[in-house]
Formats: C-alpha cells, structure tokens, sequence
C-alpha cells in the first residue's frame, strides 16, 4: 500500500501543511511519496525529501503547474494515481481545490477534512461548523482525503532522506489562465500555523482600533486572527478570518477580543488548547469556551495585557 | 447565456444541532431549515447577472426531499426564471449530486454554473469541484468577484494569504465565497410572484443516475466538550494564571 501526499508549495518554499499532511499518512500505514508539481521548484523537492517519513518524492516541473491551475494539478495527480491507496491534500484552500476533482475522475467519494485515522479506510471528520464528528468508511479503491492540519502535529521538517524521482509533467488544460496574485505582506506567523493567536471582531469598533491587538501580538509572538463580523466590516483582510467559513487553528493560546462567539466562528478555534476571552459582555458565547475570560472594557484590558508581560 | 444555480435545504445557520444518542446522526426533526448561506450568494450573484444583462436565464435547481421546494421557491423569490427539483428520499453525497447536477447541465446547457462553496451541514467544499470534474469545464472555487467579458469570464478568487484573478474559458463552474455580494431581502410581492413560476420536477432514475452513497457513516459523536473555565478579576490574575497554571506564555 502506497500513499500518495500532495505537497503545498509556492515554488519556493514547503509549506507547513504538508507535514502535517504527512504525519496523517503516517497513521494510516504505508510508502509515503510526496508529489510536488510546479514550476521551477527544485528546492522545494529538497526539502520535501528531508521530511520524515518520506519514501520518495516525485516532481513533476512544467511551466503549466507554476500557477496550481485546479485543471492542471489535478489532471498530474491523475497520471500517478492509479499506483496509490490514498491520496492526501492538506485541507486548505490549495487542497480543497483540487482533491474533489481528482476524486470525481476517478468515481470515488472524497472524505474532507478528517481530524482522526482510525483505520486504513475510516476517519474521523467534523460535519455541521464541528458540532458533531463523523465517522466515516470508505469502500473505494483509491481513497482521495482533505487532512485537516490541525488535527495532526507535523512531522520532523529534517533529517528524512527521500530519493527525488523526476515524473512526466501533464500539458496544460487551456481552459483556465492565471491573471495576477495579491498576498498581504505580513511579518507574523502564518495564522493557521502559529503557536498563539490573537484575534479581534467587531469589539474593536474599527479598522484603527484593530491596530491595538499588534502590540499584544507583538509580545506574545502570536498571529493576529478575526471574525467574520471584522472583517465584513472592513476592520481585518479576508484571510485573517478564522471560522467555519475561515481558518481552522488549533494554537497553544487563543486569545479572543471583542467577539461575541458565534458557533460559525467557534467551529474555527474551539480547539485551541488554551482560550482566553475579553470582552465586556458577560453572557457572550465565548465566556462558555473560554479557559479564562475576562469581564472588560478591551481598550483598557487590552493595552495593560501588553504591557503586563 | 444561461446560468444554472444548485440550491441546498440545510439546517438554519443559528441552529446549535444536538447528536442523537443512538449516535446515528444529528436530530433535524423540527429544527429550523433555510437555504445554505453561500447559495444565497450564488442566486444574488446569478440574478444580478441577469440584472446586468449578462445572463438570459436563471434556473435554480435543488436535489433531494420534496421540502426542497421551499428553497426552490425562496431562490425564484430572489430572481431564479425557474427552478427544477431532483426529487429524491435518498441520502445523497456530493459525488452524487455532482453527477445529477451533470446531467441536468447536459440537458439545459447553460454556460455557466455558480454553486456556493460548501454547504454549512456536511462542510464537504466538493460539489463545484466534482461537477467541473465530469463535465471537463475550469472551475473558480471561492470566488468574491465575477467578470464576465465575451467567451471568459475573470474570477477573483480568495485564497490563503489573500487573492489571486484567474481567467476561465466558459462554459465553466464558479463556487462562491462569503464576500462575493450581499444577498438581498425576498420581499413579500416577490414571493408572491415565485409562486406562479415554474418548478419542474424530476427523478435521480429519469436522469439516469446511480446516487447510492459511497462512505458508510458509521456513527455521530458529539465532539468533546471543553472543561468549564473560569472567570478572572482583572489582567494581573489572568497574567498569573496563563504564566503559572497554563503555563502558555
């Protein structure tokens, strides 16, 4: 039994969610072979190599899978997938792309986001914003899986030593082209990632009130999070939303500022090992996950919290 | 150009749903059911293409229980032309109405299919993607802004770490995300109007498709709940109690 990880990359560096794409693997049993298709990306292939657990990585360069067009990887994971058990995306927005259409064109159901391996062909998966947790069984041949990151800590990023395999690289589709990418620059870890974050929502008031968490983040060395009312309302950009519909992040230290709780944005952080909330309302919703909640007017807890430690 | 909308009847988005103790599902008897957020999305976006004369036809279509209709009639009160409903008792899974919503596509030829991006009850994000798949069209998932110019259409979409544009030979398959527009309110002549549109219905046999469910699910578990905390006096204390008793910063 072979399992099949597809890497998580901008053509220069790995990113984190393969680890723990390949840690998931792990629990399931088997050669792990990790695809890393792109352009130009030699150093990601290297670096892939040295995760542990790694068997063989396959690298499939072509100017066609610069951009991770859905037509385009999809159709390279085709052209390999006939020699694996499983195939494995990291359940992010890359991943969620791609895994149902290679699903499809193999008439196999696709299991998203599981949390849990319990057995070669059953996982475990939250359905309704993790209101309850699936169990689910898959009986097809090749069974194509979104992991969940949080759910599984990352495997070692050194000392694995995986042959790298060039393979054919597919044509491109021609029906889809890519335009143009705008990515917020940002000093911080990488929100679904970090070990803490701070998050605000619409407590804050407004899009200068939320400068207010980056001293707080600052001293914690922590990322800086949202609910969705902050950012409808223009105060944080889309990606910092951790919810449902969001992020999921699963840090040491959650710390939630001015938001109120919504099970769409709980479904996003109810995991965190610790939870602190601050917000003035003491019937929020937040207040029953919170491990320490603090009754208060954010403007003032907020700036002594920073300077406290 | 005809513009195809898939509707799903879920569970309202403020229900805090309850696990049956058998462990056999969540208990949806009379809870509150809606249509799925992001298709709301979808039928404003589709109908404000109509609006701009980009589209000729909106056609909502929903699979599943004959209370379908109601979503069907709700996406007809925002501006859907028509609506079909693929009418079944069946568990359905999104590699199954993936392949309903193929069929009907190669009925209807509309060139263009906007679904929402994944709906609040399974929080699969599979369908737009597996009905590109069948049909061989480009897909833009999570779009929160649609251009349409001559045989293409331009899709911002929302990706981590921000937004990339893509270009999109049509026909082709847009799933919507949250900022793609702002859905309007039904108002009450509208819904009277839906009334009186048509609502085609159909089975999973006259088109021809198998919907039998390809994960078995062997049980539903409430997820473990968080010990209950506690409440701190002031920032000093909670300071303590993250330096001494969680020990996290």
């Amino acid at each position: 039994m072979s399992i099949l990880v597809i890497a998580e990359h901008d053509n220069a560096h790995l990113k984190g969610a393969t680890l723990n794409t390949i840690a998931a693997a792990q629990k399931i049993g088997g050669d792990i072979h990790v695809l890393v298709a792109g352009a130009g990306m030699q150093a990601v292939a290297q670096q892939a190599a040295q995760a542990a657990g790694v068997a063989k990585v396959l690298v499939a360069d072509a100017p066609a899978l610069a951009d991770s067009l859905a037509e385009n990887v999809a159709a390279q994971v085709l052209a390999l997938a006939q020699n694996y058990s499983h195939i494995l995306f990291a359940a992010t927005a890359g991943g969620k792309n791609v895994a149902p259409r290679v699903a499809a064109k193999l008439d196999v159901a696709q299991v998203s986001d599981i949390i849990a391996v319990e057995s070669a062909d059953t996982f475990a998966r939250p359905i309704y914003a993790g209101n309850a947790i699936a169990t689910v069984q898959s009986a097809d041949a090749i069974k194509v899986i979104t992991v969940r990151t949080t759910g599984f800590d990352p495997v070692a990023a050194t000392g694995g030593q995986a042959g790298i395999e060039s393979v054919d690289a597919v044509a491109d589709s021609g029906l889809s082209s890519f335009i143009s990418r705008e990515l917020a620059q940002n000093d911080r870890p990488e929100l679904a990632g970090a070990g803490k974050v701070v998050s605000g929502g619409r407590g804050l008031g407004s899009a200068e009130n939320f400068k207010l968490l980056e001293p707080l983040a600052d001293k914690l060395g922590a990322a800086i999070g949202a609910s969705r009312a902050a950012v409808d309302a223009g105060y944080a950009p889309n990606d910092w939303q951790v919810g449902q519909t969001g992020k999921i992040v699963a840090p040491q230290l959650y710390v939630a500022v001015g938001i109120s709780g919504a099970i769409q944005h709980l479904a996003g952080m109810k995991d965190s090992k610790v939870i602190v909330a601050i917000n003035k309302d003491a019937e929020a919703p937040i207040f029953g996950v919170a491990d320490y909640g603090l009754v208060a007017d954010l403007f003032q807890a907020v700036p002594e919290l920073a300077a406290a430690l | 150009m005809k513009v195809l909308v898939p509707v799903k009847r879920v569970v309202d988005f403020n229900v805090k749903v309850r696990v049956k103790s058998d462990q056999s599902g969540v208990d949806i008897a009379n809870v509150k059911m809606s249509m799925n957020p992001f298709d709301e999305i979808a039928v404003e976006e589709a109908t404000r293409l109509k609006e701009n004369s980009v589209a000729t036809e909106v056609i909502a279509i929903s699979c599943g229980a004959q209370q379908c209709q109601e979503t069907l009639r709700t996406a007809m009160a925002i501006g859907a032309d028509r609506a079909m409903l693929v009418q079944t008792d069946a568990e359905l899974q999104p590699l199954a109405v993936a392949k309903l919503l193929k069929a009907v596509v190669d009925k209807e030829q509309p060139q263009l299919v906007i679904l929402g991006k994944q709906a609040i009850d399974d929080d699969a994000n599979q369908t737009g993607q597996m009905l590109a798949a069948l049909l061989d069209w480009p897909q833009a998932t999570y779009a929160s802004k649609v251009e349409v110019a001559g045989d293409t259409v331009k899709v911002t979409r929302e990706v981590d770490g921000g937004l990339e544009v893509l270009s999109l030979k049509l026909p082709a398959i847009i799933t919507t995300d949250l900022r793609l527009n702002e859905p309007r309110y039904v108002t009450l002549p509208n819904i009277m109007k839906a009334k009186k549109k048509t609502l085609d219905v159909v089975t999973p046999e006259e088109l021809g498709v198998d919907v039998a469910p390809r994960l078995k699910t062997l049980k539903v578990s409430e997820p473990p709940a968080r010990s209950a905390g506690i409440v701190v006096p002031d920032v000093a204390t909670l300071v303590d109690k993250l330096k001494n008793e969680a020990k996290v910063i």
